[in-house]
């Protein structure tokens, strides 16, 4: 989820230094003003989140470490978009009563993404890493599921309208529409396998965490492959058809193990081999 | 120079995913059970479960409704297991009342044989058989003197019809057709309160599912929270003021409570010292309600206002304690924690430093006290177990035991994120199918230490029962200066944790009567040891629970009071020092 602002440094760079924008506004800064207003609307609304401090944990420590790791690995100050949203996102998927695991999860997705890189790209999205960590190996402390914002149809219509805008204005639309279209599919063929009801299959797309694994972290360009906008959907079909198959196994946290699961395979097949064949015919 | 970064960062890089092994291996809290001498040596008492051998043979039953909701009985019938003590002949030692909600289920009340036995007269009083499909079927009960004859009356309210039962001076029960008590009505809380201080106690009831369901003959299948954690679609609440003749007036708007939110437990205690009693409301699916009284004319919700209408969990308790011996009190709520799922965590609102009044504020300090996760929680209560001088806290927990290796948990979390139009319709809940959720956990029994930390403690003092535990209450069932705790649980057997004390703490109790009126609702603050202790008189507490009727304050070591103060609910004040410990004092109103 961290670092869908930074396929905009990517164009910024060969751009010469200029800035691309997005209604007039930097675009580094889209998503984190968007999810700043999800979070505080929710917060304000419907009171989402455990503690304010416990989320400034997280904010603070994925701040921290980027800026500290970027000089260790970098030798400068980096941009904190990134590591902001790292930190917002921590601060609303990790439930849990203590600070270390908002401070730890924080930590571990900023470390990750200058840890687990390959021809200098990351393998994983640093957010679902760390937070599939966490469910993983402390769930005497963590979890994931627990506060919604209201399993209201209108506060969902406005984060769908507002995420749909801005994923399509920032070009990544595709992942998430085919990402939705399978989850329907898989949802049809769940329901006949379990017996259980299409809209039982259904429900969790529903809740509002969904949202923000569908807009954020599905479709960061740091971590979906790059050579060509079919390998991408065909990439986050294959996360839907992972979902499944673990939620066929009762799997809670089926999305996020499934994204960290696929994520790195499809990367490592992008990076070895499709990338690898496309750059050539695009020089020619 | 970067090299060595990229060293360095990866070596903490693998620090950092060692923390979650380190942590689970370090701060891991070893509980176990140990021999009863070592116990009482520890922790100076320690429980023995004696339902059985003291005559308590109660077995809870739950009712099996509309067949349209079969699929997901256990998650639907899973509450009215209820339990509250009283002095129904005034004899001096407690009896106890246990509801059941099985349709044509027996009521029991077990009176106290005062040899360390009981025995169930409900059928001979006529409160017993009064769970029926025509009328509904019990979720809890509560006993309040409604008419000031100085007889404790008895009201059980169900999914279904309210019922008041007058005593006739303990010997019979005669039901009030005349109270004007809802007719149907899915209720899961009541207390009594005098919330207008005219001397007669009056009625709260809190509503789960909507009043307009009858569970045993349902139109659809939409009778579910529309929402996990911020449902209004529950059951109405309703205060009825007590005119004085055996019948109530509903004053609910009148007072300004309006609330559909789905009421699992109510308390009422003047939090804000302005004489009157407010309330306090824990709802499943969402926020808690806190209420303050405005001059007994008038209620006030002011959840958001003093901090408790943040965060919405799964309320399904609330209790009053002392928890720093500083004379204010602190609520216990109790929701849903399950590792890796669902960790709500249980809330214990304490008064924010340096408010008080009508700019009372709460904070959350159940994580830093050590009572946030308790499982599955339910009911729960304070009580100095062990006669320190702290309030401890005894909870119970567990929602449906059945294949004890097959779970729900992943149908429930699918379900329970869903829209609206999902989760409130029963009929896309994924069937149970004999899957247990929650199901066999262990008990809760937390000590006070005194200086902001409870330490859990249950199966080293005996409590071992993993049955799916609801109503918590504590008396002295015996009359030997200790409280002892009575559990009801969900489709299982009532228990009877009688306490072993060491005998090495002083203790006191107080006993209050006034001739024309409840002592519900008087507060008793204790002063001793340079501390000060306040405990309330409820008229109900807990989920589905009432405690017993006088308060009873552990002194630890020392051997003397300083002074006592009752806040009657009159507003009367009483102040007396010199007084004798290890007893329980016997204090009527008019007492000079």
């Amino acid at each position: 989820m961290s670092a869908i602002i930074t396929e905009i440094e990517s164009p910024q760079i060969q751009n010469g230094g200029l800035a691309k924008t997005t209604w007039g506004i930097d675009s580094r800064f889209i998503a984190p003003i968007l999810i700043t207003l999800i979070l505080l609307v929710g917060q304000w609304s419907f009171g989402i989140l455990e503690s304010y401090p416990q989320t400034l944990t997280a904010i603070a420590v994925c701040i921290c470490a980027e800026i500290v790791l970027s000089y260790m690995i970098i030798g400068k100050f980096p941009h904190l978009a990134s590591a902001y949203i790292s930190g917002i996102s921590a601060g609303i998927l990790i439930r849990s009563p203590e600070f270390w695991p908002f401070a730890l999860c924080g930590a571990i997705a900023i470390t990750s993404k200058y840890v687990l890189r390959v021809k200098d790209r990351h393998l994983w999205n640093p957010t679902n890493f760390a937070v599939s960590f966490m469910l993983f190996t402390a769930p005497f402390a963590v979890a994931s599921l627990s506060i919604q914002w209201g399993n209201n149809l209108y506060a969902m219509m406005v984060i769908w309208l507002l995420g749909s805008i801005i994923i399509y204005k920032l070009g990544r639309f595709h992942i998430t529409l085919t990402y939705v279209c399978a989850f329907l599919l898989f949802s049809l063929l769940r329901s006949g396998f379990t017996g259980d009801s299409f809209l039982a299959e259904v429900a969790p797309i529903t809740g509002p965490m969904y949202q923000l694994f569908i807009f954020f972290m599905i479709t960061d360009p740091k971590t979906t492959v790059r050579s060509s906008k079919k390998h991408q959907m065909i990439v986050v079909f294959f996360v839907a058809f992972a979902e499944a198959i673990l939620r066929l196994a009762e799997v809670v946290h089926a999305p996020y193990y499934a994204l960290f699961i696929v994520g790195p395979i499809a990367n490592l097949i992008d990076i070895y081999w499709l990338s690898a064949q496309t750059q050539p015919e695009a020089a020619a | 120079m970067k090299n060595i970064g990229r060293i360095l960062v990866f070596v903490l890089f693998l620090a950092l995913l060692a923390v979650p092994f380190v942590i689970r291996r370090f701060d891991r809290v070893e509980t176990r059970s140990v021999a009863r001498s070592e116990a009482l040596d520890r922790y100076g008492f320690h429980f023995e479960e004696v339902g059985k051998s003291a005559g308590v043979n109660f077995q809870h039953s739950s009712p099996k409704l509309d067949p349209k909701i079969s699929h997901i009985l256990p998650i639907i019938a899973s509450m009215g297991a209820g339990v509250s003590i009283t002095d129904f002949n005034r004899d001096g030692w407690n009896d106890i009342y246990l509801t059941n909600s099985g349709e044509n289920s027996l009521n029991a009340f077990y009176r106290n044989n005062k040899d360390g036995t009981f025995t169930d007269i409900a059928g001979d009083l006529g409160i017993a058989d009064i769970n029926r499909t025509e009328t509904g079927v019990s979720m809890g009960a509560v006993w309040g003197d409604h008419n000031n004859d100085g007889f404790e009356d008895l009201l059980v309210y169900k999914w279904g019809r309210t019922e008041l039962y007058r005593s006739e001076q303990g010997r019979q029960f005669v039901r009030v057709e005349e109270a004007n008590l809802p007719a149907w009505a899915n209720i899961n809380t009541a207390i009594w309160l005098d919330y207008d201080r005219d001397g007669l106690l009056d009625i709260f009831l809190g509503g789960y599912f909507r009043e307009d369901l009858n569970l045993w003959q349902l139109q659809d299948t939409a009778i579910m929270p529309e929402s996990f954690e911020y449902a209004q679609n529950g059951g109405r609440k309703y205060l009825f003021r007590n005119l004085g003749n055996n019948s109530f007036e509903d004053v609910t708007s009148k007072v300004g409570i309006d609330s559909n939110r789905w009421a699992l437990a109510a308390g009422a205690a003047d939090l804000n010292g302005d004489g009157f009693t407010d309330l306090f409301v824990a709802n499943d699916y969402a926020v808690s309600e806190l209420y303050f009284n405005k001059g007994g004319e008038r209620f006030e919700e002011v959840g958001t206002q003093t901090g408790v209408g943040f965060s919405p969990k799964s309320g399904m308790n609330v209790a009053f304690g002392d928890v720093l011996n500083n004379g204010s009190l602190s609520m216990y709520v109790s929701n849903i924690s399950e590792e890796g799922i669902l960790l709500q965590g249980n809330n214990l609102w304490m008064p924010k430093l340096g408010t008080k009044g009508a700019d009372l504020k709460y904070e959350n300090q159940a994580n830093n006290f050590g009572v946030e996760l308790g499982g599955w929680s339910w009911g729960s209560q304070f009580g100095d177990l062990n006669n320190d001088g702290y309030q401890d806290i005894f909870l119970t927990n567990g929602y449906i035991s059945a294949e004890r290796n097959q779970s729900y948990w992943y149908d429930y979390s699918k379900v329970t994120v869903g829209h609206n139009q999902i989760i409130g319709d029963a009929a896309n809940w994924p069937a149970l199918d004999g899957r247990s959720l929650a199901g066999f956990q262990q008990k809760r029994v937390w000590l006070n230490d005194g200086s902001g930390r409870f330490n859990e403690v249950a199966l080293a003092v005996g409590v071992k029962e993993s049955f799916d535990g609801r109503a918590v209450a504590m008396a002295d069932l015996w009359n030997r200066g200790v409280l002892d705790v009575v559990v009801a649980n969900q489709n299982g057997p009532a228990l009877i944790y009688k306490n072993i004390s060491s005998g090495t703490n002083n203790w006191i109790g107080f006993d209050l009567s006034s001739a024309n009126s409840s002592p519900i609702g008087a507060q008793v603050t204790v002063n001793w040891n340079g501390q000060k202790q306040v405990q309330v008189i409820g008229g109900g507490i807990g989920f589905c629970s009432q405690n017993q009727r006088r308060l009873h304050f552990g002194l630890g070591r020392k051997n003397q009071v300083d002074s006592v103060e009752i806040v009657w609910p009159s507003g009367n004040r009483l102040n007396f020092a010199d007084i004798e410990i290890n007893t329980v004092h016997a204090i009527p109103e008019n007492q000079k």
